[in-house]
């Protein structure tokens, strides 16, 4: 248990001598190195990586796993972060050796099949999106958003359309939305919500102009919400010369129920790691593909596939293409367990997804309207977002998370979207059953009456992790962002 | 209906549920989305399948593929098949690590934190630089991520960047400094060298940064100490992309005087996985820390005083910087830097150096070997690492055509990247390349003249 407790780092368990690989005898012969290389290209002395044994690196790494709290864990409402069961199968499928031991440049014929899987999976997206064309290169949702924003500036230049430096988003957004504009080149102009949680109509009419590039939305919105003007929406963007990019971040709670090119959106980016089942691997790899109207396709990110009834092809000849967002085709084994996922699912399982969804977050929003503040006292979709305890008596946001940890949940994310004081943001996800919504509930209002009875409980916790409260003041002032020999 | 493995609650659930909430149909959850837009079809997506039979259709697609177990990998170009220890794909499975998010809740990430400050901390050791991050998309990226650090670190738009870059790298920097207004130039090479005279010509005082790449995409070993003082000398910075398994041979980017080095993990027990996911690598010198894109580790302690770990330095970052954040990314490769931070334990100090020597030593046995045949000879006359450019004496895509009979796949045809370079064949040798293989490669070669 003390290493539970109190874990070494990994170059403490270090010892000279050790190893934990076995490498096969050189077959080859082996010159002195100063024969092969000249001394001044050489380092003066080998990087200080750990030394130990396999027993070691089980333990320790295990040792590790176990201070750490993942999906198969329990329930992780993160909300925005759609924290669905990941599949076991999805695992097996990319593990197969004919997906997983293929080299990228391998000659067209070696790799049929792998292409044949990623023209399908696009095929796929492009109908659950309602959109024309895909492409898979974009390693993650805000690489998606780049590649879309950069497509949409090629779609107005290549036009002679010059002066569309603007992109609109709404107050509720994502930091990546404003980030990405930044370093696509583009202004952010900020655009308020209306008292119902929608973007404000007329806010966006003054908004927009012929300076506008784009209008990046998600919907449902980041409060859990659907943009119920979106047709408006569309058509005051649409008017004004500008195109809108819709960010898949929230897309769990439309499937087969509404499409965002049938709403009128150009460009869309899904996150595969949350709509479509594949692991968050801890903050990545994720994979974002990014779909359009016909109208953009000539402007995709090279390579794109081809298939001419026969064979599957990588193309290159797209004279107009943005040019290049990843170093080869995107994360592909994240594609291949995506792909697993819709093949599993089908169009009536993934209808049942949205459903399942939009019923537990509502499920869970009405069962705590009581003790928490609501916000916007509508129909949610896929989350819930509460504005704190109704009853704080001096406990935070932070503190109901914390205290969740004690029980054993990941707890939502908090103080995001910015719009909302105090914001906590539930995702329950469809891969949640009831009783275990009931629990979480259960806990949720045993939280606020601890906020009342006994607030020191709730502000001084957690109580029982693997470490309390961590001074993250003093890890931004003094940063120790590596290991030091003594 | 499909899929129920994945969704536990029953019709009965669902009625309780809805019951609750005094609805009678879910739909009436969907009715704030107008009707103009409702989707009120099927999608038109093959039906659901069972488990069993989804692995079947997957296994024939997979099936259609040649993998690098069936015929002996010679291809190299950025992504190399190296042996990936049994021990390390068991650990990075944990699905404590693969079914986690991000670490904004320390007090239950604390496994995850501490395995990417170790991370960080062997990728400083790699690379002789201060301070790494948690990890970027790829190479390529990583590489791009540099660039706009050059230039917002100095406000300047001209970039320098050598021919020796990895083509697919530079043509993604041109893509990120299309909309940003960079100005890129183009280094040229000589004799498979960056023109370090050629280069402190470009020189001025409008360079933001000069980019090179070591060993570089023809495998050609650089040493551009000279301009590196040069670069700083006009105050501009200096980006090496390199190679994580050459650098347990090689002088680091530290030692050479860079200020940023990036590179492609992806040799660090990733596999192939036809390109993805890689791992973008980025460490940097201290003064440049807190402009350093991507999620960064940080120790420090909890309220009873015991070692932890955080997110740090998040002041960076897009979702509290926003539109005046350095970088966009948000997720990013933890998974993989993970598995690189195991892949690094596993094979430690002397592993490394020896995976690093068998591949040297196997490289240059394969270029003795086939420079030997009549009409194939060396491109280049620089030090090399694990990989050589070949001349042919006949265009690469037949002899590739001629080697992948004989369960070959052989090296990367530089024409279809440089019109100047036709019958050049790349070739990387990693130390899963036995004598045999090798033997047999230039057994093939010989017959093809």
């Amino acid at each position: 248990m003390s290493q539970m407790n109190n874990p070494a780092l990994v170059f403490e368990l270090s010892r000279p001598g050790r190893t934990a690989v076995d490498l096969p005898a050189n077959d080859v012969p082996s010159p002195e190195l100063s024969a092969v290389l000249p001394a001044e290209c050489l380092r003066s002395a080998a990087p200080e990586l750990p030394q130990i044994s396999e027993v070691d690196a089980v333990r320790h790494y295990t040792m590790l796993s176990r201070r750490n709290f993942g999906v198969d864990n329990g329930f992780y409402p993160l909300g925005s972060c759609t924290m669905k069961y990941n599949p076991k199968i999805n695992e097996d499928a990319a593990r197969l050796p004919g997906f997983a031991n293929i080299h990228p440049l391998q000659p067209g014929e070696t790799v049929q099949g792998a292409l044949q899987l990623m023209y399908e999976l696009q095929n796929y997206l492009a109908e659950i999106a309602g959109m024309d064309a895909f492409t898979l290169q974009p390693a993650a949702g805000a690489h998606g958003e780049l590649t879309g924003l950069k497509l949409i500036r090629a779609y107005h230049e290549h036009r002679g359309d010059y002066k569309r430096t603007k992109v609109i988003v709404p107050d509720s957004a994502h930091g990546t939305n404003p980030a990405t504009a930044t370093v696509c080149g583009l202004e952010m102009v900020e655009i308020k919500s209306n008292a119902d949680g929608n973007v404000d109509l007329e806010a966006l009419r003054a908004a927009v102009g012929p300076d506008t590039a784009a209008l990046m939305l998600t919907n449902p919105s980041t409060l859990g919400l659907f943009e119920s003007q979106i047709v408006e929406i569309a058509q005051i963007v649409h008017e004004a010369g500008g195109l809108l990019y819709y960010d898949g971040a929230n897309a769990n709670a439309i499937l087969g129920k509404t499409r965002p090119g049938d709403m009128g959106f150009d460009v869309v980016h899904f996150n595969l790691h949350k709509t479509f089942s594949t692991p968050h691997g801890g903050g990545g790899p994720g994979s974002g593909p990014v779909g359009v109207k016909a109208k953009l396709a000539e402007f995709l990110p090279v390579p794109v596939i081809e298939f001419d009834g026969t064979r599957y092809k990588l193309s290159y000849d797209r004279p107009k293409s943005i040019g290049r967002m990843h170093s080869f085709y995107g994360n592909f084994s994240v594609l291949v367990r995506a792909y697993t996922y819709i093949r599993i699912m089908g169009p009536d399982g993934l209808r049942q997804v949205a459903e399942d969804a939009v019923l537990n977050a509502n499920y869970v929003m009405r069962s705590l309207q009581d003790v928490y503040e609501l916000p916007y006292d509508r129909h949610c979709k896929h989350e819930c977002v509460f504005a704190g305890l109704k009853n704080p008596n001096g406990v935070k946001t932070v503190d109901v998370a914390k205290r969740l940890l004690d029980y054993g949940y990941h707890p939502p994310t908090i103080y995001f979207p910015l719009i909302v004081h105090e914001a906590m943001m539930i995702e329950p996800t469809e891969t949640e059953s009831k009783e275990t919504l009931d629990a979480f509930i259960a806990v949720m209002r045993k939280i606020a009456q601890e906020a009342i009875e006994n607030p020191d409980l709730v502000t001084g916790a957690p109580h029982v992790t693997p470490v309390r409260r961590l001074d993250e003041v003093t890890a931004a002032r003094k940063p120790i962002v590596r290991y030091q020999r003594a | 209906m499909s899929g129920r493995q994945y969704l536990p609650n029953t019709p009965e659930d669902r009625q309780a549920m809805l019951a609750a909430l005094g609805l009678a149909s879910v739909e009436e959850l969907f009715s704030d989305i107008p009707e103009a837009v409702r989707f009120n079809r099927d999608l038109n997506l093959p039906a659901g399948l069972s488990e069993w039979e989804a692995m079947r259709e997957l296994r024939t697609r997979a099936g259609r593929n040649l993998t690098v177990d069936e015929a002996a990998c010679f291809l190299g170009a950025g992504y190399y098949d190296h042996y990936v220890p049994s021990v390390v794909r068991h650990l990075a499975s944990r699905a404590e690590f693969v079914t986690a998010y991000t670490q904004y809740q320390p007090e239950i990430s604390q496994g995850a934190l501490q395995a990417l400050w170790e991370y960080q901390s062997m990728i400083c050791e790699l690379t002789g630089l201060d301070v790494a991050n948690a990890s970027l998309y790829d190479g390529g990226t990583a590489l791009a991520e540099a660039m706009n650090m050059c230039c917002g670190i100095t406000n300047r738009k001209k970039v320098l960047v050598s021919v020796g870059v990895n083509p697919f790298y530079r043509r993604i920097l041109a893509t990120y400094a299309h909309d940003l207004g960079f100005e890129i130039m183009d280094i040229p090479t000589v004799n498979g060298i960056t023109d370090y005279a050629a280069a402190e010509k470009m020189l001025d005082k409008q360079t933001a940064g000069v980019i090179v790449q070591s060993p570089n995409f023809f495998g050609c070993i650089e040493q551009p100490e000279p301009l590196v003082a040069a670069t700083h000398a006009v105050g501009a910075l200096f980006v090496m992309s390199v190679n994580p398994i050459a650098l347990a041979l090689l002088k680091s980017p530290g030692e050479l005087g860079a200020d940023i080095a990036v590179g492609e993990g992806q040799p660090l027990g990733l596999g192939l996985n036809f390109g993805g996911p890689g791992l973008g690598f980025m460490a940097v010198r201290e003064k440049f820390m807190r402009r350093m894109p991507g999620r960064i580790v940080g120790q420090t302690v909890d309220k009873e005083g015991r070692r932890g770990f955080v997110l740090t330095l998040q002041a960076r970052e897009q979702h509290i910087r926003r539109e005046k954040a350095y970088s966009n990314i948000c997720s990013n490769e933890a998974l993989c830097a993970l598995t690189a931070a195991i892949y690094l334990a596993v094979v430690g100090k002397q592993g490394l150096v020896d995976v690093a020597r068998l591949c040297l030593d196997k490289a240059h046995y394969a270029a003795g070997k086939i420079s030997a045949i009549e009409g194939y000879e060396l491109a280049f006359p620089a030090p090399f690492f694990h990989e050589f450019v070949i001349k042919t004496p006949r265009p690469v895509a037949e002899i590739n055509q001629a080697l992948l009979a004989h369960k070959i796949i052989g090296g990367f045809d530089l024409g279809q990247v440089d019109g100047r370079l036709a019958n050049h064949m790349l070739l990387a040798v990693t130390e899963k390349r036995t004598r045999e293989e090798i033997d047999a490669l230039a057994a093939v070669l010989e017959g093809q003249k």
